[in-house]
């Protein structure tokens, strides 16, 4: 009998306060309208960016004139060719070529794949790590809570780019100097996923102990649900708004350390470029007169960035109708 | 407020012991320190004798005593790659980055409250919709970007600054200083800018939005109505309220600055402890990421207890503790 | 008969969004003499503390005065440019809004803000307007001012700072105070001070005072006249023992019917069924019509205009000499 409350409260998936409704996806939707049209244009014009981005990554191989990846491919005869529009290009190298024979454009879409790669894995683990400790922080409460919290209180006073880099450096020296691509691909994933996590897990935690008192969760608990299925099936769902938003706006975040990591020679390494790696190796043109080799991947890189801060903004206030 | 103070105090020193542990697994567990030392033709004996001599067969309690003890008195043992005292090596370092550091927030400050304010003010006027971009921009490109392009056009193109390097530096007793010679500010410029942009877009965001917010408290409305002029409610009542969370965060953010002077110093070659820690990762030199380590904690730490201190200057509310009588 | 003080007349204040434009006061005149205390009562979004703001000339985007003038001491003060009505406030109108815990800012102690109220509008050297603030601290019922002038306001207790928030309207001996609330946020056993305050220092420097309310109790103790307000409207006006011994509009019977009178009236409390309507739905005709006791068809369709009835002013379809039928 009883247990007729408690599906109908996950139909209903949270109590009617609070701003994360169950339908506040809809209810974003329907506020986005209010939106000025310029607006809701730029927001438009970043989400479809983003989009373009990450169609171009996924059919890479398909897109690119050649393999950056295979040195049987390139061609040491054809390096340093400029981009096709100057009186020097030459087809089929569009945005011309690096001093390896490399076509710069085949270059980007592959980095382009690597660098979403990186990006979303380490937004994923950041994002598990964080919700996992945020609810069993708010949920448990006590002992752990207070360790968990003074661990991220710690951690947060340090920038994430310090501790990327530490956490890199400690997994080198524990396996050696000589990592494969992959494994530093791994790596990264590591590193970015435990310098963000502890967004999410205030934000969790905060919307946990919001919620733990009500009466929904009493009467869920009253019926012996399991604490785990409890707290993912009618807690979370309260918090999945702002962990929307905290994503997003990670996702560019971990793009830009994972870039940054490259540049600085500790990520990936030449032999698997992310759109970072090719910066660092382009940088070594620039005096030399050979500006699209780094141009070119820097414009992709920030035009990524941009178009995913936008499309954070734009989340951060739909969601949130008090900003507005 | 004493108390206050003294128990953010206590805080700062867990957090140092905390970071200190951190260091010291990092030293001790990552990677085995002998064979970081030796070459590979080394006897295991010769090898057993420099790990005793280390104190790498102690209790692990005694070794991280010994190490938390050392690096109280800034002993962070040799680098693997340069076989120096740390301690040198970053001392020699310090300046470089302080210096720069110093300047990067100090412009990120006076532009950042500069735009912040105007922007809240004229909020619909063209200049602070300008700003409002070029902080989206700002925030969107990685600081690596900014020096990459602020190289190519001030140093490659027009030719008018340094891409590299501190410029002519002055000895004054252990510390070096850019700031007295025209090449050491002119070596300066660039790498400021480019620590400090995104600091600055931050500051002014952060400004702009506290401030809106203060404007629509009760009591600039009561100074409204007390017939104050618009001048002294702006800048008189709202902007002193204004600056108090604008300094917490501001000064959270010279640790920060700090710490992407990483990404900074490795662009501008600039001869700071950050080059230093890069190059570190790069090659596995565990002492000096460890020594790194406690050193900007303990900068942090010690900005984070002046911020309160500062604080309490600022707000009367902290300052006493008589509360209302009753 | 002289100039009063403050003379409203037709007022309309209209806070416009991107869908519609709400009238938040709509058509009200009133007058406040010299020395008199005028008070202001309705429910919350009659349109009181609109009135109050828009005489003080703070009405902010996107609401406005799109109707009507406010005249003091016979000068026109509702079209004055912005800066010219900043030398208004505070100098020739006095404010105190309804939260003393809010209205004083707490980074500047309150000596600090006297004396820079003060200075703004008054020609005085810094030393004579600290004196003239410890004169004032005293004058409000602070004591030991010459040591608390030096204090921040979280150092004080809500109904001190209320006197503080009332040293600052009153510092620049302004000709009327507007009084938003004065007492709601404070403790009952300090309001009857607090209002014995006003009252005070209404007589002594012969200021006229709009208290707005919604406290009957606070109105009849203080005020010598009263305004009722409704939906944005007056509903009716008059000396305060007539209004509140023989209200003429419905609605202004039912409000005095819910004072307890100490005389022990066999009236039993009458209760006003229904709420105010949102100004997003005020109905057409009298905007009281749908709680009314007494409507009839007429209040329906046509909007009451204020006329005057013995020593009061009411706006009801009841009072129109052609109807008549006497409900009272």
């Amino acid at each position: 009998m009883s247990d007729a409350v408690v599906p109908r409260k996950a139909e209903a998936g949270a109590p009617r306060t609070g701003f994360q409704q169950p339908g506040w996806l809809r209810r974003a939707a329907a506020s986005d309208l209010f939106y000025s049209f310029r607006r809701s244009k730029l927001t438009m014009l970043a989400a479809f960016v983003t989009l373009l981005f990450f169609l171009a990554a996924i059919f890479a191989s398909v897109l690119a004139v050649q393999n950056p990846f295979d040195p049987a491919q390139l061609q040491l005869m054809n390096s340093r060719i400029p981009p096709l529009w100057t009186a020097d290009g030459q087809s089929p190298y569009l945005l011309g070529t690096d001093e390896q024979g490399r076509d710069v454009l085949s270059a980007i879409l592959y980095g382009l794949r690597i660098s979403l790669a990186v990006g979303v894995l380490g937004v994923l683990l950041s994002g598990t790590i964080g919700i996992v400790l945020g609810l069993v922080a708010g949920y448990v409460g006590g002992a752990i809570d207070s360790l968990i919290m003074r661990i991220a209180d710690v951690q947060l006073t340090f920038p994430a780019i310090l501790i990327a880099l530490l956490v890199n450096g400690v997994v080198k020296s524990v396996f050696g100097n000589r990592l494969d691509a992959m494994s530093m691909l791994g790596v990264l994933v590591i590193a970015i996923g435990l310098s963000f996590w502890v967004q999410y897990a205030r934000t969790v935690r905060g919307s946990v102990l919001v919620e733990k008192n009500k009466d929904y969760v009493a009467a869920a608990q009253l019926i012996g649900l399991p604490a785990p299925v409890i707290m993912l099936r009618h807690v979370l769902p309260n918090a999945i708004g702002p962990v929307l938003v905290i994503a997003t706006i990670n996702l560019a975040l971990a793009i830009i350390t994972e870039a940054t990591l490259s540049f600085l020679g500790v990520g990936l390494p030449d032999t698997m470029p992310s759109l970072g790696t090719l910066i660092r190796i382009g940088n070594n043109y620039l005096f030399s007169g050979e500006w699209w080799i780094v141009a070119f991947p820097g414009f992709a890189l920030a035009a990524l960035i941009l178009s995913i801060n936008l499309l954070g903004d734009w989340l951060r206030e739909a969601l949130n109708p008090k900003l507005r | 407020m004493l108390a206050f103070i003294l128990r953010r105090a206590i805080q700062a020193i867990g957090v140092m012991v905390v970071v200190g542990v951190v260091a010291f697994s990092m030293f001790r567990f990552a990677g085995d320190p002998v064979n970081q030392m030796v070459s590979i033709d080394t006897s295991a004996a010769e090898r057993a004798r420099i790990r005793d001599q280390l104190g790498l067969n102690d209790p692990v309690l005694v070794q991280f005593s010994r190490y938390f003890v050392n690096a109280a008195q800034f002993k962070f043992g040799t680098s693997y790659q340069f076989r120096q005292p740390v301690a040198d090596l970053l001392a020699e370092r310090l300046p470089a980055t302080l210096e720069l550091a110093t300047c990067a927030t100090m412009l990120a400050m006076v532009f950042g409250i500069l735009l912040g304010v105007h922007s809240a003010l004229r909020r619909d006027s063209l200049l602070a919709k300008v700003f409002q971009a070029i902080s989206l921009v700002g925030i969107s490109l990685p600081t690596f970007l900014i020096g990459i392009l602020l190289i190519y056009l001030f140093a490659v193109v027009l030719g008018w600054l340094p891409s590299f390097g501190r410029g002519q530096v002055v000895r004054i007793g252990w510390w070096t200083t850019g700031l007295l010679t025209l090449s050491g500010l002119k070596a300066l410029i660039m790498p400021s800018i480019t620590l400090g942009l995104f600091q600055m877009t931050l500051i002014m965001r952060l400004v702009q939005a506290e401030m809106l917010e203060v404007l629509r408290t009760d009591y600039i409305r009561f100074a409204r109505a007390r017939g104050l002029t618009t001048r002294a409610i702006h800048f008189g009542h709202a902007l002193r309220n204004t600056l108090v969370p604008v300094i917490t965060v501001a000064g959270l953010q010279f640790g920060s600055v700090i710490a992407f002077s990483i990404i900074t110093e490795t662009v501008f070659q600039w001869p700071g402890m950050g080059l230093l820690f890069v190059q570190a990762v790069q090659n596995v030199d565990i002492p000096i990421m460890a020594a790194y380590l406690m050193m900007v904690s303990l900068i942090f730490v010690t900005i984070n207890l002046l911020v309160d201190i500062l604080y309490t200057v600022v707000d009367p509310r902290l300052r006493s503790t008589i509360s209302r009588p009753a | 008969m002289s100039e009063p003080v403050l003379s409203v007349r037709n007022l309309e204040v209209e806070f416009a969004n991107r869908h519609r434009t709400l009238r938040a006061v709509d058509g009200v005149s009133l007058d406040i003499e010299k020395g008199e205390v005028l008070g202001v009562v309705g429910e919350s979004g009659a349109g009181k503390s609109v009135t109050g703001l828009a005489v003080i000339g703070l009405i902010d985007p996107p609401g406005r005065i799109s109707g009507g003038e406010i005249r003091l001491a016979g000068l026109r003060i509702d079209d004055l440019p912005p800066e010219e009505i900043r030398k208004v406030r505070g100098k020739r109108i006095g404010m105190i809004f309804q939260d003393p815990l809010t209205s004083l800012n707490p980074l500047y102690r309150i000596g600090d803000q006297l004396v820079e109220t003060m200075r703004t509008h008054l020609n005085l050297s810094e030393g004579a307007a600290r004196k003239r603030a410890i004169a004032l601290l005293a004058e409000v019922g602070i004591p030991a001012p010459d040591k608390r002038i030096d204090g921040y306001p979280h150092q004080f207790s809500g109904g001190m700072r209320q006197r503080v928030v009332i040293a600052l309207a009153i510092c620049a001996e302004p000709e009327l105070i507007i009084a938003d609330e004065p007492t709601t946020a404070l403790d009952v056993s300090v309001q009857a001070q607090i209002i014995a305050l006003i009252k005070r220092l209404g007589r002594d420097h012969g200021t006229a005072v709009m208290l707005v309310t919604h406290d009957m109790g606070v109105i009849a103790e203080t005020c010598d006249r009263v305004a009722v307000m409704y939906s944005g409207r007056i509903a009716e006006i008059g000396p305060v023992q007539d209004v509140v011994r023989n209200p003429l509009h419905p609605y202004a019977k039912g409000l005095m019917g819910a004072i307890p009178t100490l005389a022990g009236d066999t009236h039993r409390l009458v209760q006003i069924p229904g709420a105010m309507p949102r100004l997003s739905a005020i109905p057409p005709g009298c905007a009281f019509n749908p709680r009314c006791g007494f409507v009839f068809d007429r209040c329906r369709v046509e909007r009451p205009e204020p006329k005057p009835q013995g020593s009061q002013i009411v706006a009801c379809h009841l009072y129109d000499s052609s109807v008549r039928n006497s409900a009272a």
